[in-house]
C-alpha cells in the first residue's frame, strides 16, 4: 500500500465520519441541495491557488469560509433562504472556477479528487479538523434540531437561531474543504447527504441516527479510496457508488422489515 | 385587601408593531396567582402574539410585569416532528437532562416504552402531553398554553382539561390558556379576557354564556375603555 493511498485512507475516514455527522442535520432542515452546492463555491479558490503558486484547499477553504459569511449575511438581511443564495453561489463560483483553469489535469483533480496529492500534512489537519467539526457539531446539534421543532420553544429556551445557523454554515464549510481532495468538489456534497439519508430512514432516534449517519460517511470514503487505489481510478466517483450501494442496502432492509412485519 | 404580590403578572398598554403592521394595541390585564385566564378572539386577533409577547420573544411598548418569583412554562400551538427522528426521552432532556420522569408522570405518560417512543407516531393528545411535559420540567408556576386541544380528538380533549385542572389543584400553576373551546372556558377557566387586536371584554369566564358577550368577542370589535 503506497503512502498516500494510506494518507487518503486517514483523510477520507476523517472526512467520511464528520461530513456523515454534519449532513445529518442538514437532510433534516431539507438543505442536503446546500451542502452539494456550497462545495462549488470553492473551485474559484483552488483555481487561484493553482495559478498563484499556494496551496489550493486553502484558496478553497477561504472562498468556502467567506461564501458562507455572505450568505449568511445576505440571508438574514433579505429573508432570502440558504438554497436560493447558495443556489445562485454556486453557478457563479463554478463558471469563474472553470475559466481560471488553464490546465486540464487540475481542474479534473479539482473536481473529481486526486489521492496521489494527498500528504502528511493533510492528512493530519483533515483529522484535527474532522474532530473539531464533530465536537463542535455536538455542541449545537440540539440548538438546531429545537429550533427545526419549534422556533419558539428554541428563542424561549435564549438558543439564537441565526448564530447557531452561522456556526453550522462554518462548519459545513471546513468540512468540505478538506473533503475536497478526496472526492473533488463536484462530489464532495454527497458526503454530506447521502450518509445521512441511509440513516434516516433506518433510525427512531436521534442517537442512533447521528451514529449511523458518521458510520456510513466513513465507510463510503474508505471504501471509495481503497477501491479507487486498487482500480487506479479518480476516488471521487468511487466514493459515491460505495455510498450510494449502502443507501440501497438499508433500502432492502427496511424493505425487508416491512414485508415481516 | 389585595395586595401587590396577589398578582403574577400586569399587562399595561401594551402594543405590538410588527413588519408595520399594528398587532396588539393597548392592551392592559392582569393576572392572580392561581388563576386560570382563558384567552379568546377571532382568527388574527393577536392571541399567539400576545403569548410570544408575554415571553419576551417580540419587541413592544407599554409594561409586562412579571412577579419577580415567576418561572414560566410554555406549551405552542404547533410543532415539527414530521421530519425529525427523536425520541421522547431526547426531546425533553432538550430542556433538561434532569426531571424528566416526574414531567412525564404529572402528565400520566410514565412507562418506559413510551419514553423510547418516537415523536412523530405519537397521537394528537399524546404529544399535547408531551408538551405540557416539556413545560412542566423546571417546575414553572405559570402555564402559557397555546391551543390545548388543537389536533386532539373529542374524548382525548376532555382528559386533557381534566389533567390540567389536576395540574392547578396540585402545583398551584396559574394558567393563562389560548382557546376557542366554549365548553373549556365555562367549566375549567376563571377568568376571561376577550382580545382582537384590543382587549374586548376582562371579567368572569362564566359570562362566555351569554350570547351577547360573545356578538362582542368575536363580532364587530369594541375595544374596552370605547364603550
Amino acid at each position: 500500500m503506497s503512502e498516500s493511498l494510506i494518507f487518503s485512507l486517514i483523510v477520507g475516514a476523517s472526512v467520511g465520519l464528520a461530513a456523515g455527522y454534519l449532513g445529518s442535520i442538514m437532510v433534516l432542515e431539507k438543505m442536503a441541495l446546500v451542502g452539494d452546492a456550497m462545495s462549488h463555491v470553492a473551485l474559484p479558490g483552488l483555481a487561484l491557488g493553482v495559478l498563484l503558486g499556494f496551496n489550493p484547499l486553502l484558496g478553497g477553504f477561504l472562498f468556502l469560509f467567506v461564501s458562507a459569511i455572505l450568505i449568511w449575511h445576505i440571508s438574514r438581511v433579505t429573508k432570502l433562504s440558504f438554497e436560493t443564495l447558495v443556489g445562485a453561489a454556486f453557478t457563479l463560483a463554478l463558471a469563474i472556477g472553470i475559466l481560471l483553469f488553464k490546465n486540464l489535469d487540475a481542474l479534473e483533480a479539482a473536481l473529481f479528487g486526486d489521492i496521489a496529492q494527498v500528504t502528511v500534512l493533510s492528512a493530519g489537519i483533515a483529522i484535527a479538523v474532522s474532530v473539531a467539526v464533530i465536537v463542535l457539531t455536538r455542541l449545537i446539534y440540539k440548538k438546531i434540531v429545537l429550533g427545526l421543532i419549534s422556533e419558539e420553544l428554541a428563542i424561549s429556551k435564549g438558543i439564537s437561531i441565526a448564530k447557531t445557523n452561522l456556526l453550522y454554515l462554518l462548519l459545513v464549510s471546513v468540512t468540505v474543504a478538506i473533503g475536497i481532495q478526496i472526492t473533488g468538489t463536484l462530489l464532495v456534497g454527497f458526503l454530506v447527504v447521502t450518509p445521512a439519508a441511509a440513516s434516516r430512514i433506518i433510525s427512531s432516534n436521534m442517537s442512533r441516527y447521528l451514529a449511523l449517519s458518521a458510520t456510513f460517511g466513513a465507510i463510503s470514503a474508505i471504501s471509495g479510496v481503497l477501491l479507487s487505489g486498487y482500480f487506479n481510478v479518480l476516488p471521487g466517483p468511487l466514493v459515491v457508488i460505495s455510498g450510494v450501494v449502502i443507501f440501497v442496502i438499508v433500502l432492502l432492509i427496511r424493505w425487508r422489515k416491512k414485508i415481516e412485519s | 385587601m389585595e395586595g401587590s404580590s396577589d398578582y403574577i403578572l400586569r399587562v399595561s398598554n401594551l402594543t405590538v408593531e410588527l413588519q408595520n403592521q399594528i398587532i396588539l394595541e393597548h392592551v392592559n390585564f392582569k393576572v392572580k396567582r392561581g388563576v386560570t385566564l382563558a384567552i379568546v378572539g377571532p382568527n388574527g386577533a393577536g392571541k399567539t402574539v400576545l403569548f410570544r409577547t408575554l415571553l419576551n420573544l417580540v419587541p413592544y411598548t407599554g409594561k409586562i410585569e412579571w412577579a419577580p418569583d415567576v418561572k414560566i412554562g410554555y406549551v405552542p400551538q404547533n410543532i415539527s416532528v414530521k421530519d425529525v427522528p427523536i425520541s421522547v426521552k431526547e426531546f425533553l432532556s432538550y430542556k433538561s437532562s434532569s426531571d424528566i420522569e416526574p414531567a412525564l408522570t404529572a402528565v400520566k405518560l410514565d412507562t418506559k416504552d413510551f419514553q423510547n417512543k418516537t415523536l412523530r407516531v405519537l397521537s394528537g393528545g399524546q404529544l399535547r402531553r408531551v408538551l405540557i411535559a416539556w413545560a412542566l420540567i423546571d417546575n414553572p408556576n405559570v402555564l402559557l398554553f397555546d391551543e390545548p386541544t388543537v389536533g386532539v380528538d373529542v374524548g382525548g380533549e376532555e382528559s386533557i382539561f381534566f389533567m390540567l385542572n389536576e395540574l392547578k389543584q396540585k402545583r398551584n400553576i396559574t394558567m393563562l390558556l389560548i382557546t376557542h373551546d366554549i365548553h373549556l372556558v365555562k367549566e375549567y377557566t376563571d377568568e376571561l379576557l376577550g382580545l382582537n387586536k384590543c382587549a374586548t371584554f376582562f371579567g368572569e369566564s362564566q359570562r362566555i354564556a351569554e350570547p351577547s358577550l360573545q356578538q362582542r368577542i368575536y363580532g364587530e370589535t369594541v375595544c374596552l375603555g370605547e364603550t
